[in-house]
């Protein structure tokens, strides 16, 4: 349960004591409470659940793990095992 | 769109799908228990892409599908009251209960309507004075500490007019549950990865050392859940029966602390009915007698608006993955997304519906 | 709109894939009771499947003719060898006011389209008004100055009107119900239940935009967005589609329940199964963050200003040619075939590869939570 999903943080304010930013999804922004993430900056990538940011992105980790799964998929490739192999019953 | 793009890209799934299908020796049976993970399976046809490799069974978790039928009979007598405006997530309002779903009852004059966040509802109840607002709070723990906070802004602001309807549900004891049957099949488990973001890794490692199952934390989009799927693989092939974190982009090993503190301050774990399953033990939250006032059960007195769960129900085989939404006699027949029987067939994350709505066309026993 | 029942999974054929099999359980039950029918619910406005059961279960037993049951976005009928289209509608949009248009010019330009969908020059229209008693005068005048404009600009007259003021509280504000008139080209016959196995499926543009337009300023739902509403008359694009290639056999418009609703409706009607490809769906950057964050898929959400063409084979190109050349149709897409397989039945081939089933959605789509 848990739609949750990332977007930007544009620009932090206090708006009656509540810490919100406005958060970016491609394209569309909209206020989320940053209560829970206290060390999010403007810049920052949040993850955002009906209007709470739950986490910061962690962009080095982020990178380290994607280039494994990148190296994966190339792998897939080299090995000819990336051939469209639909499985129809 | 940064962070969610790159995790559907199409080469890399196809790569470790294909190295699922090196690596796996037999059908390792994999539960994933969140049902946006569910959804996300399905839509993008991952089972089609694994073949035989894993056999997938769909968990409890969706929240929707195991509010249990009382809940929503409490929720429909609050948005009859002509006093009370009841406010709710969007998938809430089509899940039948004994008698209807908020829908009928928004067409009988419920004033019911739908926020995208807990905090629209309480701007909607400090804008209304003269209704009294009450919001649906159904989830997980992911969603807990939103609840918690509105609590807290309500309470700050004075408000005399706005209460909670809880329903939160918990995962790790309906995954004990389910350990514990003589009937499980299931070897390995995908943890909910926004679950975890919120209460962290630890109570999942009690579980896999108390059962000796490989659990692997894991995210939503297809790359995600492919990889969280490659290294239970890996673990089963190995033997290994360890926690491992593939969502460490956004989980932490505590969790969200901020958040945590929040749900302390304002809920307490009880005893609740899961649809279709019955009472697990210390498996919900309620809130606390301290905040009385923003309970709407203790407001109204719905405490003895009681339902009798069915005695027999598929359901309940489906959630804890000992069958198939297409093992049901009247999937697609009787039982469709516009026609529910039961639960998971209502909500779009519910195993039935998933099923139903992208997977139907490949049905064959 | 064509009545879609339920597929029922034992009597779909047994050709290719799709067997099956219903083992008898001893034990399995769901007895969970069905929701109350008896009341007419907002799903019955959605267009997708309640609506379809509307249409069989209430309207078309009492209503039913030759030209009804055709069940077309306009009706044909023939006078003195002219063929006349006729279309109507009501339109029922809150807020009344939205970016990139407004109830009024909504409504001319929904009508004009029902009667473009059938070939037909739209000529003349009328309007009925169900005014909400308190609405402000200011507002209903800048409404019919923008149906005004949305018909001069598109060559249409507003030839007959009614209107009827209700008690506060009903209406939101206003209502209205218009009727149009046109002439159906010569020489050409558009039909829900013309598509065949081979044709093209195109779509003019980038899809969702009303819908994301107009969730965008829903109270309980408001985000920010440039998102404008694409409502526009399409008569104009559907001449330059018809001049460059007659082998169109349906043209549509995705309004209510979307794209996917719309091409069910025609795979049922025309018996033929589709097979849509995801890469190809165009969906502009801003609906798409929309849709992730209520969790909605745009294949569902409302378009004013698109259609979608059913085209032969060898009239693919043309017809998208025809469709860039004008300013509606520049982002024009061929997004998939009319398939022999699981007719019927809409399917997209993922971007993995993999299938999944384009499903019609019982009512509204639901901003959800999981």
């Amino acid at each position: 349960m848990c739609l949750a999903i990332p977007g930007k943080v544009a620009e932090i304010q206090i708006k009656e004591g509540v810490r919100t930013g406005r958060v970016l999804f491609g394209g569309i922004a909209r206020q989320a409470c940053l209560d829970f993430v206290p060390e999010a900056r403007e810049g920052d990538y949040v993850l955002v659940h009906v209007g709470f940011a739950i986490s910061v992105v962690d962009k080095e980790e982020a990178e380290r793990t994607y280039a494994l799964l990148e190296s994966m998929g190339v792998l897939g490739e080299e090995l000819g095992l990336n051939a469209d192999e639909r499985r129809t019953p | 769109m940064k962070y969610m793009d790159e995790y559907r890209d199409a080469k890399i799934a196809r790569g470790i799908a294909a190295e699922i299908r090196r690596r796996s020796t037999r059908p390792w049976v994999l539960m994933e228990i969140c049902g946006g993970q569910t959804h996300t399976l399905m839509r993008y046809g991952i089972d089609e892409l694994l073949g035989k490799s894993v056999e997938l069974v769909h968990g409890p978790g969706c929240p929707v599908c195991v509010t249990p039928l009382e809940m929503i009979d409490r929720a429909n007598a609050l948005a009859r009251r002509p006093d009370v405006t009841l406010l709710s997530y969007g998938d809430m309002l089509r899940v039948p209960g004994s008698e209807m779903d908020l829908f009928h009852v928004k067409a009988e004059g419920g004033d019911v309507r739908i926020v995208y966040s807990p905090t629209d509802a309480v701007e909607l109840a400090r804008n209304n004075p003269d209704r009294h607002v009450v919001f649906f709070a159904i989830g997980f723990e992911t969603t807990a500490p939103a609840h918690a906070m509105a609590v807290l802004q309500a309470e700050r602001l004075g408000l005399k007019n706005f209460s909670l309807l809880v329903s939160h549900v918990l995962v790790p004891p309906a995954i004990r549950m389910l350990l514990q049957s003589s009937r499980n099949r299931v070897q390995g488990f995908i943890a909910p990865g926004h679950v975890c973001t919120i209460v962290g890794v630890g109570e999942y490692e009690e579980l896999a050392r108390e059962f000796h199952v490989p659990i692997v934390v894991g995210g939503f989009e297809p790359v995600d859940l492919l990889e969280a799927i490659r290294l239970l693989v890996v673990q089963l092939e190995e033997g290994r029966t360890e926690v491992e974190n593939s969502y460490s982009r956004t989980v932490l090993y505590g969790g969200n602390r901020a958040a945590q503190d929040a749900v302390e301050r304002v809920f307490e774990v009880t005893d609740r009915k899961w649809r279709g399953v019955g009472e697990i033990g210390s498996s919900g939250l309620r809130l606390q007698e301290k905040y009385a006032a923003f309970d709407a059960e203790r407001l109204f007195g719905l405490q003895d608006v009681r339902a009798e769960e069915p005695s027999e129900c598929i359901s309940a085989e489906v959630l804890l993955g000992h069958k198939k939404p297409t093992d049901c006699p009247a999937f697609g027949t009787r039982c469709t997304p516009e026609k529910p029987l039961g639960a998971p067939m209502v909500s779009t994350e519910g195993a039935c519906a998933a099923y139903h709505q992208y997977r139907r066309h490949l049905v064959t026993l | 709109m064509q009545p879609i029942t339920n597929i029922d999974a034992t009597s779909l054929p047994s050709e290719g894939a799709i067997k099956i099999e219903i083992k008898e359980s001893a034990g399995f039950s769901c007895p969970v009771p069905l929701p109350a029918g008896g009341r007419v619910l907002l799903g019955h406005g959605s267009g997708g499947k309640l609506s379809a059961e509307l249409l069989n279960d209430v309207f078309l037993p009492a209503l039913g003719n030759p030209v009804l049951d055709r069940l077309e976005d306009q009706a044909v009928v023939s006078l003195n060898g002219m063929r006349l289209a006729m279309s109507t509608d009501s339109f029922v949009v809150k807020p009344l006011f939205f970016k990139g248009g407004d109830i009024g010019s909504l409504a001319v330009h929904g009508t004009i389209n029902d009667l473009a969908m059938g070939a037909a020059k739209p000529l003349w229209m009328s309007v009925a008004f169900i005014l909400e008693e308190g609405l402000e005068m200011e507002v209903l005048r800048r409404v019919v100055a923008s149906m005004q404009d949305a018909a001069e600009t598109a060559g249409v007259q507003i030839v007959t009107g009614d209107t009827k003021v209700v008690e506060k509280g009903s209406a939101d504000g206003m209502y209205i119900n218009t009727t149009g008139v046109g002439l159906v080209r010569e020489g050409i016959c558009l039909s829900a239940s013309q598509a065949k196995v081979g044709d093209a499926i195109i779509v003019s543009g980038m899809l969702g935009d009303h819908g994301i337009a107009i969730l965008a300023e829903r109270e309980g739902l408001k985000f920010e967005t440039e998102v404008r509403s694409d409502s526009a008359a399409l008569y104009e694009l559907v001449k330059t589609l018809l001049d460059a290639t007659h082998e169109v056999r349906c043209l549509r418009d995705p309004t209510r329940g979307g794209l996917s609703s719309t091409l069910n409706e025609i795979a049922g009607s025309s018996q033929v199964g589709m097979e849509l490809d995801e890469a190809t769906i165009p969906v502009r950057e801003q609906v798409r963050g929309a849709c992730e964050m209520l969790g909605l898929d745009p294949m569902y959400v409302a378009n004013e200003g698109k259609l979608v063409a059913i085209v032969s084979a060898v009239a693919a190109e043309p017809a998208l040619a025809a469709l860039r050349s004008h300013p509606l149709g520049a982002e024009a897409r061929i997004i998939g075939r009319v398939t022999k397989e699981h007719p019927r039945m809409v399917v997209m081939r993922t971007t993995f590869g993999t299938t999944r089933i384009v499903d019609m959605l019982a009512g509204d789509q639901l901003p959800r939570i999981c």
